[in-house]
């Protein structure tokens, strides 16, 4: 085990950490400032990658599939918020994942009377599909760079929206006291709308980026709605900071447990116990991070209503 | 008010009535169409469409009923299915789930009620080996897959390998059925989390592990994930093996090019030269738009084929319900795969085949027939059998 494995799987962390932000930021946000358990969230990271691999392989352009997506599913997000989670948001919790959960499998019938049960092929764009030496023991997948990039990118526009500017401050008012903040004058319906787009948008890119790389297929949206719920679990409830925060420790714990956690119980168990044990620690490492977190500090590490 | 000229109508609607449904032959079939295989089973359904179209809807000659109900891949809600055939249609045969786990746990109820449990896909070890029984019937052993793919990696000489699988137990079967005949080093044995997305950390690994070739079982959705980010991470250069369920059409169609050139091994291919295959494959192309099938099509296709060749041999008469099993035993009908019996166990003694991702006439990717890596092989557990 040398240093440049270790540094991949740094980096292999920080990517996996990076798209479960892009799909808790939303998710924590809607939950946060809407009080409200949105479980289509999987539905729409399903939609986006369905969208944009589907456009991709008719236009060509990988930038312009992911446009439309991000368009078409905020769209798609405007009809539930409109038909379904209006009518949620001042119903309790189980009431809400109880017909969100419903959402869910429309959405996947749905999808399977379009585009078939089996799953789609979502081509990597032509110019990244190899990797890059990023240093001279070191290939690394191009694609991979620039999911990177693009979730840096987008945390960092997210901070500044969240903490610099207006609408910011709205939804950070809402996030922290709702009613105080509408006794304020805050027109919080149409902070709600305006979060609920960006969860749908910020979703859709997530989905639409990750195409590439995994499964284009029914349940995905399931799959991997488990960890974003840890992340925002992690993070507290409603904070953009925290989920951030959250999302790259979860990425890196469950890379970490992938990675190191095997060959180091081989090293100091007998062989049939290693193997028995790590793939079991490894899977789990995650959510002994969400209760170890808990148990310190309850509300998640950045409570937004402190 | 009763009056005499009723009851004498009644009585010979009734006689009408049970003179014409004669007891058509009941078939229940546990489809997987929603839930975690839904891929697969959706290319199960259409096997057993083409093959209730082919019979005209018949079994043996008789008219059959064909009971189809989708059961999401869950273990649990295939139990309740089961009993409600068994208990309310009282079927003849049962057929259908694509997962071991599913047909571990209908198994019992079937066995006890001596319906014949005709596998369309899976061929768990217990029903192989000491829970085996004369009204199971298996397309193969799970494990068999990887044997075959074994023995190919041993004549490809490769000396140090990466095995792969999903940490559940029919992951640890197929790479216990690999190592069973893999004779070269084993750098490393990874156990995956199942349904996992990410699969950055198992390549770099693989990548620090410098193998000869990997072996990998991830069926579905996750074999999917595993290759596209193994490409992606120029391990190109690293020979991919797998069992056929990992390399499917169902799988290339996902992936694409990058599958070009990933040999797989299985008991069945739809380039085999047979009659039989010929024409189920080229009835299964037109059925469903030109789509080549795959190994859940073609075996669910057999199921029932071996059912009416069943029905027929014992004269109809199903009642007999030992006899109908022996007859299954002794498949009288041209399989798609060709020339196959069963062993003690029930579980096939046949060719296992090489298969390697081209292009067809057509530029469509799909698996071409490379040669026989097993010739009447036989699974591991036949000798716990007690049968």
């Amino acid at each position: 085990m040398d240093a440049i494995f270790i540094f991949e799987q740094l980096l292999n962390g920080l990517g996996y950490g990076l798209m479960l932000f892009l799909l808790a930021a939303g998710l924590t946000l809607v939950f946060g400032i809407m009080d409200t358990m949105n479980l289509a969230h999987g539905s729409l990271y399903m939609a986006g990658a369905y969208i944009a691999a589907k456009v991709h392989e008719s236009s060509g352009s990988f930038l312009g599939a992911v446009l439309v997506a991000i368009v078409a599913t905020i769209l798609i997000a405007a009809l539930i918020e409109w038909l379904v989670v209006r009518r949620l948001y001042s119903r309790d919790h189980l009431a809400q994942v109880l017909a969100t959960f419903g959402v869910i499998l429309i959405a996947d019938d749905l999808v399977k009377a379009i585009w078939g049960p089996s799953p789609i092929m979502a081509p990597t764009p032509a110019a990244l599909t190899g990797p890059v030496q990023l240093l001279a023991e070191l290939p690394y997948p191009a694609y991979r760079l620039v999911l990177l990039g693009v979730g840096l990118a987008v945390a960092l526009g997210l901070y500044l929206l969240v903490n610099h500017t207006r609408m910011g401050m709205l939804v950070r008012a809402g996030a922290s006291n709702r009613s105080m903040a509408e006794f304020m004058g805050v027109r919080v319906g149409r902070v709600f709308s305006f979060v609920f787009a960006l969860g749908a948008a910020l979703a859709a890119l997530a989905g639409a980026l990750m195409g590439p790389i995994g499964a284009v297929q029914i349940g995905m949206g399931e799959a991997i709605l488990i960890p974003a719920l840890v992340v925002i679990v992690i993070g507290g409830i409603g904070s953009v900071r925290g989920a951030f925060v959250a999302a790259l420790l979860v990425g890196l714990v469950d890379t970490a447990g992938r990675a190191f956690l095997p060959p180091m119980l081989r090293a100091v168990l007998p062989p049939s116990l290693a193997a028995d044990l790590g793939p079991a620690l490894a899977g789990i490492a995650m959510y002994v991070l969400m209760a170890a977190v808990l148990t310190l500090k309850p509300a998640g590490l950045f409570p937004a209503r402190a | 008010m009763f009056k005499p000229k009723h009851a004498v109508l009644a009585a010979v609607l009734c006689s009408a009535l049970v003179a014409q449904a004669a007891d058509p032959v009941k078939v229940g079939i546990a489809l997987d169409i929603s839930g975690p295989f839904a891929a697969a089973g959706a290319e199960a359904r259409d096997g057993f469409d083409l093959a209730i179209e082919t019979l005209g809807g018949k079994l043996g000659g008789q008219p059959a009923e064909f009971l189809k109900t989708d059961f999401a891949g869950n273990p649990e809600q295939a139990n309740q299915l089961v009993t409600r055939y068994l208990q309310r249609d009282k079927i003849d045969f049962f057929t259908g789930p694509i997962a071991s786990n599913s047909a571990l746990a209908v198994g019992p109820a079937l066995f006890a009620a001596k319906v014949p449990f005709i596998s369309s896909n899976p061929g768990p070890s217990q029903f192989a080996g000491k829970q085996c029984n004369p009204f199971f019937f298996g397309q193969y052993q799970n494990d068999t897959y990887d044997e075959a793919a074994g023995k190919f990696a041993n004549e490809k000489g490769y000396k140090n390998m990466v095995i792969i699988a999903p940490n559940y137990p029919a992951g640890k079967d197929h790479l216990n059925g690999f190592k069973r005949i893999y004779s070269g080093a084993l750098k490393d044995e990874i156990y995956t989390k199942v349904g996992q997305i990410d699969y950055a950390a198992e390549i770099a690994q693989i990548r620090a592990a410098k193998p000869d070739a990997v072996f990998f079982f991830l069926p579905g959705g996750m074999g999917i994930n595993f290759i596209k980010q193994y490409i992606g991470g120029g391990l190109k250069e690293i020979p991919l093996v797998a069992p056929g369920f990992s390399a499917d059409q169902d799988v290339i169609q996902a992936v694409g090019e990058p599958m070009l050139g990933l040999y797989n091994t299985a008991h069945w291919t739809h380039d085999l030269p047979l009659p039989a295959n010929a024409a189920f494959v080229s009835a299964f192309r037109k059925k469903y738009d030109g789509r080549y099938p795959t190994v859940y099509a073609a075996m669910a296709y057999d199921a029932i084929m071996a059912m009416d060749a069943a029905v027929r041999d014992v004269g109809g008469k199903l009642d007999d319900r030992a006899a109908v099993a022996k007859a299954l035993a002794k498949p009288s009908f041209k399989s798609v795969r060709g020339e196959f019996s069963y062993g003690a166990n029930n579980n096939p003694v046949q060719n296992y085949y090489l298969r390697v991702v081209e292009k067809d006439a057509e530029g469509k990717l799909t698996n071409k027939l490379v040669g026989t890596v097993m010739e009447k092989h036989q699974d591991a557990y036949v000798g716990e059998c007690a049968l």
